[in-house]
C-alpha cells in the first residue's frame, strides 16, 4: 500500500512536463483567443488581454497558470462565456465517460470472449472468420461505421433514434457499438495471440494432465496470463475512450468533452485545451497506476518483489 | 506372473507439417512413434531409452491420450483408451498420470504448492471436504520430501529439485496405479538427480505403482527399471529385461549406447574409446533410411538391412530384439571395458 502511494507521488512530475510542454506548444500556435474575422479596436483587445494577463511576459503567464491549477482551477473559457473550464468538463465528461465506458466493458467482455474461442479453434474455418471479421472492424474507420449504422438501425429499420443525447440507453446504444467495433476488434486478436501462446506452455500441458475439463484449463490456468497484453492495452484505451471520440460526438451530436477539445484548440482557447490536455493526462496517469496495479495482482513474482 | 495392466499394441503417432506456399502445399509425415508395443504388469518398471527426437516423449503422451495415436491401441486393463471420448479419458487420469520433464516450466507459476498438489483432488473430488483436501495435500508434501509448511510459496521460491517433487506429489495426489515420468530428472543437477530418482524408487515400492521411466541416458534407468526398452526414431529395437540388457544387449544400438556412457576412469576410458563408433548422425525423421532404421550407422549391416525391415521378435532367453543378425553377433559387455554405468 505504502508502495503504491510513493509511486502514485513519483506521477506528478511526468504530470508538470506535460503542463509544460501542453502550454507553450498553444502558445506557440498563430493567433490567439480573440482574433476574428471582426478586427476589436485595439482598445477593446488591450483590455481583454490585460484581463487574462495575456499582456504578461510568457514565463510569468506559466508560472501564475501554475499556481491557479494547483487550486484545481482551470479558470474560465476564453470561449465559451460565462463558463469556467471545470463547468465544462464537469458538463461533457459525464457524457463521454458513460458511452466510453460502456464501450470499454462491451469491447473487453467480447474481445475476450471472441479471442479465447479464436484460441481454441486455432487454424480452423472458426478462427479464420472470426479474425477476418476482427480484422475488417479494425479497418473500417469510425466515420464510415457510424453514418452505416444510423442509416441501417435508424432511417431504414427505425429501430433506434439517429443522434442526439437524452441519457436514455436507446440514444446510447448505436455511439456505444461505433465506439466499441475497433476496440473489440483489437482486443480480440491480442487476445487470440497471447492465448495461442499460453495455450502451448507447459503447465497448461500439466494441467490437462491432472484431468481438468478444459474449460477448466483455459479459465483457471490460462486466461490470467493471457489477459496481461490486453490489461496493458487496456489502461490507454479506456483513457482514449472515457474522454469522448470527437468524430461519433459529432455524428451523433453527443454534448460530450471531444468536441470541446477540439473547438478549444481550433479557437486557441487556452484555458480550455489546457484543461481538457490536463484532464487527459491525469486520466492517462491513473489508468497506467491501476494496470500496474493488475500486473501486480496477477502475477505473483511482482507481488513478492514488492514485499522484499 | 500378473497379468499385464498396461498392453501397447503397435501405436503409431504421426506429425503431419506443410512446406511451401499456399498453392504449391506439401505434406509431410514425420513418424514420431512407429508401430511400439509392450506391456506393463502391475507395481513394475519399464525404462524407455533413446536418443533425443527417438519418440519416447511423443509415446508417453499418446499413452495419456494428450496426443491423439493414428493406430495402434492402448489397453488399460482390458480397455482400449484410443477409443474413449474426452470425459471418459479425463476419468482414467485417477489412475494414470505422468511425471514432466521441465519441472519448473511444468508449474503454474501463479498458483502455490499447495493449489497444484490439491488440484486433481479438487477436480475429481469436489465435495471433498476442504480441511480433508489439505491434510492429503501436506501429506503428499511429505511424501514427496517437501515440507508441509511451504504449502503456501509459489514454484519460484522453490529450488528445481524441489519443483519435480511438487510435480511428483500433484501425480501422485489421486492415487494413481500407472505413473509415467517423462524424463523426470534431465533438467536437474546431478546431485539432485540421483535424490529424485531414489524418491520415485521408494514410492514405487510402498505405493505398488506402475512405473514408466523415459530417460536418455541408460545409466539413469539402470537404478529403477525392471525391464528396458531402447527406441530409436520412433522404433523400439530392443526390449530386454534390466540385468540382460547391460551384460549382453541384444542390439548393436543398445550396444553403442552403452559404451558411449562416459567412463570415469582414464585408463579405461582410453581402451574403450578404441571401439566406440556410434558415427554419423540420426538420419532424417522425414526421411528414414529402407530397411532397418538404423542401416545408417550400424557396423554390422549386411546387405539384407537396407531391403528388409527388421521384426521385434522373441529371442530364446525371452528378450524382444529387431535385429537381423541378433543371433549371431555376441556384443556382450566385458567388465574390464566395461562402460561408466554402475
Amino acid at each position: 500500500m505504502q508502495h503504491s502511494a510513493s509511486r502514485l507521488l513519483g506521477l506528478i512530475p511526468t504530470l508538470l512536463v506535460l503542463i509544460t510542454i501542453a502550454f507553450f506548444l498553444i502558445r506557440l500556435a498563430p493567433g490567439g483567443p480573440f482574433d476574428s474575422e471582426k478586427i476589436l479596436p485595439p482598445e477593446i483587445k488591450a483590455n481583454l488581454d490585460v484581463k487574462y494577463h495575456l499582456d504578461e511576459p510568457l514565463l510569468m503567464q506559466y508560472f501564475r497558470y501554475l499556481g491557479q491549477i494547483i487550486t484545481l482551477d482551470f479558470g474560465p473559457s476564453f470561449q465559451y462565456k460565462d463558463w469556467t473550464v471545470n463547468e465544462l468538463i464537469a458538463r461533457g465528461f459525464p457524457v463521454s465517460m458513460t458511452i466510453g465506458g460502456l464501450a470499454v466493458l462491451l469491447a473487453f467482455l467480447l474481445g475476450t470472449l471472441i479471442g479465447i474461442v479464436a484460441a481454441m479453434k486455432q487454424n480452423t474455418g472458426t478462427d479464420y472468420s472470426l479474425m477476418g471479421v476482427a480484422m475488417l472492424g479494425i479497418s473500417i474507420p469510425n466515420f464510415v461505421v457510424a453514418p452505416l449504422l444510423i442509416l441501417l438501425v435508424a432511417v431504414y429499420a427505425g429501430w433506434l433514434p439517429a443522434g442526439g443525447w437524452d441519457w436514455s440507453v436507446q440514444r446510447m446504444v448505436l455511439p456505444v457499438l461505433t465506439l466499441a467495433l475497433p476496440t473489440t476488434a483489437y482486443i480480440a486478436r491480442l487476445t487470440r495471440g497471447s492465448m495461442i501462446e499460453v495455450l502451448h506452455s507447459n503447465y497448461i500441458r500439466t494441467a490437462r494432465a491432472k484431468g481438468l475439463p478444459e474449460l477448466l484449463v483455459i479459465l483457471r490456468h490460462a486466461l490470467k496470463p493471457a489477459l496481461l497484453p490486453v490489461i496493458s492495452f487496456m489502461g490507454p484505451a479506456t483513457a482514449g475512450l472515457i474522454t469522448g471520440s470527437v468524430v461519433i460526438e459529432r455524428i451523433y451530436s453527443i454534448p460530450g468533452l471531444g468536441s470541446y477539445f477540439v473547438q478549444g484548440a481550433l479557437n486557441r482557447d487556452y484555458t480550455l485545451v489546457m484543461g481538457v490536455v490536463i484532464f487527459y493526462g491525469v486520466i492517462i496517469i491513473l489508468l497506467n497506476f491501476i494496470v500496474d496495479l493488475l500486473y501486480a495482482w496477477m502475477n505473483p513474482r511482482i507481488r513478492y518483489n514488492e514485499v522484499q | 506372473m500378473t497379468a499385464p495392466v498396461l498392453r501397447v499394441q503397435d501405436l503409431v503417432v504421426n506429425f503431419t507439417s506443410f512446406t511451401g506456399g499456399i498453392l504449391q502445399r506439401k505434406e509431410r509425415v514425420l513418424r514420431a512413434v512407429n508401430g511400439i508395443s509392450f506391456d506393463l504388469n502391475a507395481g513394475e518398471t519399464l525404462g524407455i531409452v533413446g536418443e533425443t527426437g527417438s519418440g519416447k516423449s511423443t509415446l508417453a503422451r499418446a499413452i495419456l491420450g494428450l496426443i491423439k495415436a493414428n493406430r495402434g491401441r492402448v489397453m488399460w486393463e482390458g480397455e482400449d483408451l484410443t477409443l474413449l471420448g474426452e470425459e471418459e479419458l479425463r476419468q482414467k487420469r485417477k489412475e494414470i498420470q505422468i511425471v514432466f520433464q521441465d519441472p519448473v516450466a511444468s508449474l503454474n507459476p501463479r498458483m502455490t504448492a499447495g493449489d497444484i498438489i490439491s488440484e486433481p483432488l479438487w477436480t475429481f473430488y469436489p465435495h471433498m471436504a476442504p480441511l480433508q483436501v489439505e491434510e492429503r495435500t501436506r501429506g503428499m508434501m511429505k511424501v514427496v520430501g517437501l515440507l508441509p509448511n511451504q504449502i503456501n510459496r509459489y514454484p519460484h521460491e522453490f529450488s528445481g529439485g524441489q519443483c519435480q517433487r511438487i510435480g511428483i506429489a500433484r501425480s501422485l495426489v489421486l492415487n494413481p496405479r500407472l505413473v509415467i515420468c517423462d524424463e523426470p530428472v534431465s533438467a536437474l543437477d546431478v546431485s539432485i538427480q540421483a535424490q529424485i530418482i531414489n524418491l520415485l524408487k521408494d514410492l514405487q515400492q510402498k505405493l505398488g505403482l506402475a512405473l514408466i521411466f523415459i530417460a536418455h541416458d541408460l545409466s539413469l534407468v539402470k537404478h529403477i527399471s525392471n525391464r528396458i526398452m531402447v527406441m530409436y526414431m520412433g522404433s523400439a529395437m530392443e526390449l530386454s529385461q534390466r540385468e540382460a540388457l547391460y551384460r549382453r544387449p541384444l542390439h548393436p544400438y543398445t550396444h553403442a549406447l552403452i559404451k558411449s556412457v562416459p567412463i570415469p576412469d582414464p585408463k579405461l576410458a582410453a581402451r574403450a574409446r578404441q571401439d566406440s563408433w556410434l558415427a554419423g548422425d540420426m538420419p532424417s525423421p522425414y526421411d528414414p533410411p529402407k530397411g532397418c532404421i538404423f542401416n545408417t550407422r550400424c557396423p554390422y549391416k549386411v546387405s539384407r538391412c537396407q531391403t528388409d525391415v527388421p521384426a521385434l521378435r522373441r529371442m530364446e532367453q525371452g528378450d524382444w530384439v529387431a535385429c537381423h543378425q541378433a543371433e549371431d553377433l555376441d556384443l556382450s559387455i566385458h567388465l574390464d571395458s566395461a562402460s561408466g554405468i554402475n
